[in-house]
């Protein structure tokens, strides 16, 4: 599905990102966790391509292409999706006409006409309920005066409405309440298939018991210093950040 | 503080003074006035602090003629006309009652100039000044016959009035189009007056329109400038608000080489309301300039403004609104915003909020905002397969939208979303 050689990059000069291996298998589900600052974002904002992000070394194939040569419009379209840790207020763009673009846009790259007007809304409800969202929200403008769990439902609502092979979902726990997380997490699990994969970047092992990864991985400092099984989650909760900055700075030094 | 007075307006007079004298419905005291006011003032250049950032020159260099338009019997008005509206057409500054609909609603008189009544005739002009004013001066000098509406005492206008402004003219044009809006008491209207051309005419509009809103009266009214490339406009709107009366204003400016908006509001009757928006979308070498005042004479009324531009290419927008608290209007509330996008690095805008204060116990604040697409959310689009293109289309639609949305006429708001979406693509 995705694979990731030795990535570096940079943003206004300073490097973040210092060589990162990661390879993600159709049907799996990889955790990436580690301390404020270690780099989390910066991947996901690499891989979704942000122009702030430069890559200074490395490669990115996805699905047999390679990901950094292509815009973020495309590499969307290609079946890349990124939920935001911060999902964006757009006042005036209504969160229907934004996702019928979206949608569009998608299936005419595929050589697809524009989806029927009857089979779009048949598609917002039912994925509407997937996430518990109110059809009212769907016809406000995009995030505008959403409280902190409705924006990142709305994240899952875009992802079920896109159907992408690979999502990274940015700390996605974030700010979200008990209820809401169980909302989101049972989104996410329902639209797992064997054909689609997911990289789940948070701080805190609490998603992972709802989100259940095959693979965990532990990013310190731009690299990916240790990677196993989920109960490394587990593990990292008990021990503490500061624990693994302390082994891996000794090994730095 | 007057204007230099330049050759090119003397040159403007000189040809023009044969049409002197020929407007039977001012008096001769007013034309005369008006012509000696406008030989004092002389057409403002853009050493007139007024005038600064709007350079006329272009046109007052151009051989703009006063032309006694042909008095069209038919014409193929279907592509400017909208559904559900009765419409009135001026043709190159001449009401023409044969190309009008001859529609009868209930409460509701239209009269050409010539026809009115000397007390009618005595409400024109009562409103604008020509004084202080040169293009007033020149309208009042020239204008052809324009038209007279009222809505009589507690009649409220179900059906829109579209007034189509049409420009036809295959030489350089000067018109000087004008009418009077008079809402009586507790009455209430829509208007719509629509400014084309046909053929891309090179004319030079100089429009005039007084509008009166008597006590607890309503007028909504809406401006859409789409005079064609090669067009250009100084528009003057002199309103006056009663006792409880409303005046809303959206002018929505689509084509036009140059084009000036002179928005005098004055709120004459205490708890009078106006609400004035703007929007212009400009590219190449445009320019568009509005200058609204907001005259706050008695307490308890408030006023709202809402400006935005969309700026392109090495085109200018300007927006330069005055706020007058007069030392009476106690209580008074006013708000203005200016909203502006630069699109390119030659575009510019040039905003100035202007508030003079005179009463001690107001609400009065403005803003100003320029800016280029927002990175974040176009980045958000892109994230979601939305390519750039369409992506800047659906915020530019965004921004449009506070001002589009306030069309209440929905082939109107149709029409202008269609043709703002094509704009200079």
């Amino acid at each position: 599905m995705i694979s990731i050689k030795n990535l570096h990059a940079s943003v206004d000069g300073k490097a973040i990102l210092k060589g990162i291996n990661l390879e993600v298998k159709a049907g799996e589900i990889h955790a990436i966790m580690g301390p404020n600052g270690s780099g989390k974002s910066t991947l996901s904002s690499v891989l979704a391509g942000k122009e702030d992000y430069e890559v200074t070394e490395g490669e990115v194939v996805f699905n047999g292409k390679d990901l950094l040569e292509m815009a973020p419009e495309d590499r969307a379209r290609e079946g890349l999706f990124l939920a935001f840790q911060y999902p964006v207020e757009i006042p005036g763009v209504s969160n229907i006409n934004f996702l019928k673009t979206a949608l569009n846009e998608k299936r005419a790259y595929q050589g697809l006409e524009p989806i029927e007007a009857k089979d779009f809304l048949t598609l917002v409800k039912e994925k509407q309920k997937l996430v518990e969202l109110d059809g009212k929200l769907a016809n406000r403008s995009v995030n505008e005066g959403f409280s902190g769990g409705e924006k990142k439902r709305n994240e899952i609502f875009q992802m079920a409405m896109l159907q992408p092979t690979l999502a990274i979902l940015d700390e996605t726990d974030s700010g979200l309440d008990i209820d809401a997380l169980r909302v989101v997490a049972n989104g996410v699990n329902t639209l797992k298939t064997d054909a689609n994969a997911y990289i789940v970047i948070t701080h805190y092992q609490r998603l992972l018991d709802h989100i259940v990864p095959n693979f965990v991985h532990i990013l310190y400092n731009g690299r990916i210093v240790k990677s196993g099984g989920k109960e490394l989650a587990l593990e990292l909760e008990a021990k503490g950040y500061d624990e693994i900055k302390k082994e891996f700075d000794i090994i730095n030094a | 503080m007057l204007a230099e007075k330049t050759n090119t307006a003397q040159q403007i007079m000189d040809r023009l003074s044969h049409f002197a004298g020929k407007v039977d419905f001012m008096s001769d005291a007013t034309l005369t006035e008006s012509l000696r006011c406008l030989e004092n003032l002389g057409l403002p250049t853009n050493k007139h602090e007024d005038y600064k950032y709007c350079n006329l020159d272009v046109i007052l260099k151009r051989e703009f003629k006063n032309i006694e338009a042909p008095i069209e019997k038919t014409m193929d008005l279907s592509k400017f006309k909208l559904e559900d509206t009765i419409t009135l057409v001026m043709l190159n500054g001449q009401f023409n009652e044969t190309l009008s609909d001859k529609t009868v609603l209930k409460g509701l008189h239209i009269s050409a100039f010539s026809n009115l009544q000397t007390h009618e005739k005595n409400k024109l002009h009562s409103l604008s000044e020509t004084n202080t004013d040169a293009f007033v001066a020149l309208n009042t000098a020239f204008s052809g016959s324009g038209f007279f509406m009222r809505i009589e005492k507690n009649i409220s206008l179900q059906i829109p009035i579209h007034i189509l402004y049409i420009s036809n003219s295959s030489t350089e044009t000067l018109a000087n189009p004008r009418n009077f809006i008079h809402v009586e008491a507790g009455a209430s209207a829509t208007v719509i007056e629509h400014f084309v051309s046909i053929e891309n005419s090179k004319t030079f509009t100089n429009f005039l329109s007084e509008k009166l809103i008597e006590p607890n009266a309503r007028l909504t009214a809406y401006t859409i400038q789409d005079g064609g490339k090669q067009s250009y406009a100084v528009h003057t709107n002199q309103v006056q608000v009663n006792r409880d009366g409303h005046y809303d204003n959206t002018t929505i400016t689509l084509s036009g080489q140059t084009v000036r908006n002179n928005h005098n509001v004055v709120l004459a009757g205490t708890n009078g309301q106006a609400h004035l928006y703007g929007l212009f979308k400009i590219n190449d070498t445009q320019l568009v300039d509005n200058h609204t005042l907001m005259d706050h004479q008695v307490p308890h009324c408030e006023s709202n403004e809402l400006y935005k531009g969309i700026i392109d290419g090495k085109s200018t927008g300007v927006f330069n609104g005055k706020i007058f608290v007069r030392k009476d209007a106690q209580k008074t509330n006013a708000y203005q915003s200016s909203k502006n996008i630069l699109l390119s690095d030659d575009a510019t805008i040039n905003t100035k909020p202007q508030l003079e204060i005179y009463a001690d116990d107001v609400k009065c604040s403005h803003g100003t905002s320029t800016g280029k697409i927002d990175e974040q959310a176009l980045f958000y689009l892109n994230a979601r397969g939305i390519g750039k293109e369409s992506g800047t289309r659906l915020l530019l639609q965004a921004f449009m939208g506070e001002v589009t949305n306030q069309l209440e006429v929905d082939s109107l708001k149709h029409l202008v979303e269609q043709r703002l979406v094509y704009l200079n693509d």
